[in-house]
């Protein structure tokens, strides 16, 4: 295991791909925190001048948050909206291989393809943290200066910020194991990156906003890989916006590593049980 | 490799092919083949594109199931081996490297799983001469360089067994005659070096035996020696006159096939038309045919894989020259 390990973290840190993400995600959420402090402030205020604040069911545009909620939403944008990043980094530790083939020579230096999988499992956690840090940095970065220089309070010495600002880096680094076991079913690169950025930029929001508004489905809504994520924060857009109920934190975590374990078993007995090549 | 030619038992070289089969769909990749690899002598695995050379390989080395049949080294399944980059050293395509990897840091990232230290990735790159090129990224290489880096990959393990899959495609000339010294130079050792090639002619100054299959069948598996014996030029001769025909075979000592009588016909072994009809005709013996009766390695490679439906266009070639006259 030590092996398989150590090759498949040699793997990672010696491609660009890794630290790609990680900057793509860092520039990506600093752009959306401010866009998203920016409005967020500017729906208060004029609520506030409305002399109706507080929250009210509506789409996000409607949306009305006080000071401690909008902090919460934009700490945690991450997980709204830029957790197609460690996603992609997920699979491509295993599209890359098929892209490049090199998954000829990785079955031959270890032909166990249960351990290949699982090494690349554990390999992908340190890197996925790193975006993960760089993408929540990038957040609260620009959504604090954001705050601050609209006169906000940033709230980033505030506990239960702080708390949901570290979980959403936990939160983040998890979606790369979903990314994983994505990768090992759909080992197409590109279709791979297509399908992901159209699941997680459009899919699942449209999925998440229609399954609310029925009794009857609200809570598979929670169910959600993109819900599970958020719940691990304890905060979201969605949930400050009125628009959907979280998991708790521990089930949050669980239904998401439940769907990488699930999607790695899947590729186990589709992709890594045929004849490769 | 290590300067002492380090010490191998010959039982653990065997490459052991036993009624292997696959089928993908409908297509019958390899169909019943056997053949044995023995070590200490470098084997040409060859046959047409398409013949089954690589899915064989594949099979060979657990990337593919067969439907039926075993394949073997050293008595064993590949992927039954603990660390089985160790036995054996196994390229099956040269664009295997991700492009973004530095030439080291693609040996690096396998030395752990093959089991060997990072010394060993500089040692192999030294070996195939790429040390210059150790920190630049694969995607600017060269077929030749690619194909260089694929076989440092297959030595890192310092293998007893080597299965190369069409290692000479993409080398220039002073790279496929570096390639067949330095196989020659393993196989000295005694390992076993398999290569496959889809023209025999790369091969034919490098193997000591050959394996030729068409179709995913077996055609033909005998040293190279033996092949081109099958191979020899020769020439068909006749004439009226059948003792001056036995008489001039007899007296230049050409090695024959001959049946004295009528038709009066005679194969003469290594020799060609030329130097027969000057033979003849200083013995002023009428000939009423002089052809060219033998085949050379290469149309004899063509025919021993030709396809007997005729799809084969090289071996089709004549019979279609006719129609293509009118």
């Amino acid at each position: 295991m030590t092996a398989a390990l150590r090759t498949e973290l040699r793997k990672v840190a010696s491609t660009r791909a890794w630290w790609l993400t990680a900057a793509a995600m860092f520039g990506y959420m600093i752009m959306m925190g401010v866009i998203m402090a920016f409005s967020l402030v500017l729906g208060m205020r004029a609520a506030e001048e409305a002399g109706t604040a507080g929250g009210g069911p509506g789409g996000f545009g409607e949306a009305v948050l006080d000071e401690r909620a909008i902090a919460m939403s934009v700490y945690t944008l991450g997980l709204a909206l830029g957790y197609v990043f460690p996603a992609i980094l997920g699979a491509f530790s295993v599209t890359g291989e098929f892209r490049h083939r090199t998954i000829t020579p990785t079955l031959l230096a270890e032909p166990r393809r249960s351990l290949v999988l699982g090494a690349k499992l554990v390999a992908v956690v340190p890197f996925a943290l790193a975006v993960a840090v760089a993408g929540v940095l990038g957040t609260v970065l620009g959504g604090a200066a954001t705050l601050a220089i609209m006169g906000e309070p940033s709230l980033l010495g505030d506990a239960e910020v702080q708390r949901a600002i570290a979980l959403s880096v936990v939160a983040l680094t998890l979606w790369a194991l979903v990314g994983v076991g994505f990768g090992s079913v759909l080992t197409n690169q590109v279709a791979a990156i297509v399908v992901l950025l159209a699941f997680t930029q459009f899919v699942e929001p449209l999925l998440r906003l229609l399954l609310a508004q029925f009794d009857a489905t609200e809570s598979l809504s929670k169910l959600l890989p993109g819900a599970a994520g958020e719940a691990i924060a304890g905060s979201s857009l969605y949930v400050s916006s009125g628009l959907a109920e979280l998991l708790d934190a521990w089930q949050g975590a669980l239904v998401l590593i439940g769907y990488a374990v699930v999607l790695v078993l899947v590729g186990r007995l589709t992709t890594f049980r045929r004849d490769i090549g | 490799m290590t300067s002492e030619a380090p010490a191998f038992a010959p039982e653990q070289g065997v490459v052991d092919v036993v009624g292997l089969s696959k089928r993908f769909g409908a297509v019958r990749a390899v169909e019943d083949l056997s053949f044995t690899v023995t070590p200490g002598r470098v084997t040409g695995f060859l046959g047409p594109n398409g013949a089954g050379k690589t899915t064989t390989l594949r099979l060979l080395l657990g990337l593919a199931t067969p439907d039926a049949g075993t394949a073997t080294i050293g008595g064993r399944r590949y992927s039954d081996r603990p660390s089985p980059a160790r036995h054996v050293g196994a390229a099956l395509e040269a664009s295997s490297v991700h492009p973004g990897r530095t030439a080291r840091d693609h040996l690096r990232v396998y030395a752990p799983q093959v089991g060997v230290a990072d010394a060993r990735c500089d040692e192999v790159l030294a070996l195939v001469g790429l040390t210059d090129a150790a920190n630049r990224r694969t995607g600017g290489f060269s077929l030749g360089m690619r194909q260089r880096l694929a076989l440092a990959t297959t030595l890192l393990g310092d293998p007893q067994v080597l299965l190369l899959d069409e290692p000479a495609n993409g080398l220039d000339p002073e790279g496929i005659a570096w390639l067949r010294n330095f196989l020659r130079y393993l196989a000295a050792q005694g390992r076993t070096v398999l290569v496959s090639s889809h023209v025999l002619s790369e091969v034919e100054q490098t193997v000591d035996d050959v394996v030729i299959i068409a179709r995913g069948r077996l055609v033909h598996e005998s040293s190279l020696a033996e092949l081109e014996a099958m191979a020899r030029p020769a020439v068909r001769i006749s004439s009226p006159d059948a003792a001056g025909l036995a008489a001039l075979v007899t007296e230049q000592g050409w090695d024959h096939s001959t049946r004295f009588d009528s038709p009066l016909t005679a194969v003469v072994y290594d020799q060609h038309c030329p130097r027969v009809g000057q033979a003849a005709f200083a013995r002023s013996l009428p000939l009423h045919e002089l052809a060219p009766a033998g085949t050379s390695l290469e149309s004899l490679f063509l025919q021993l894989t030709a396809d007997p439906a005729g799809s084969n266009p090289p071996a089709a070639l004549p019979s279609q020259l006719p129609g293509m006259a009118r």
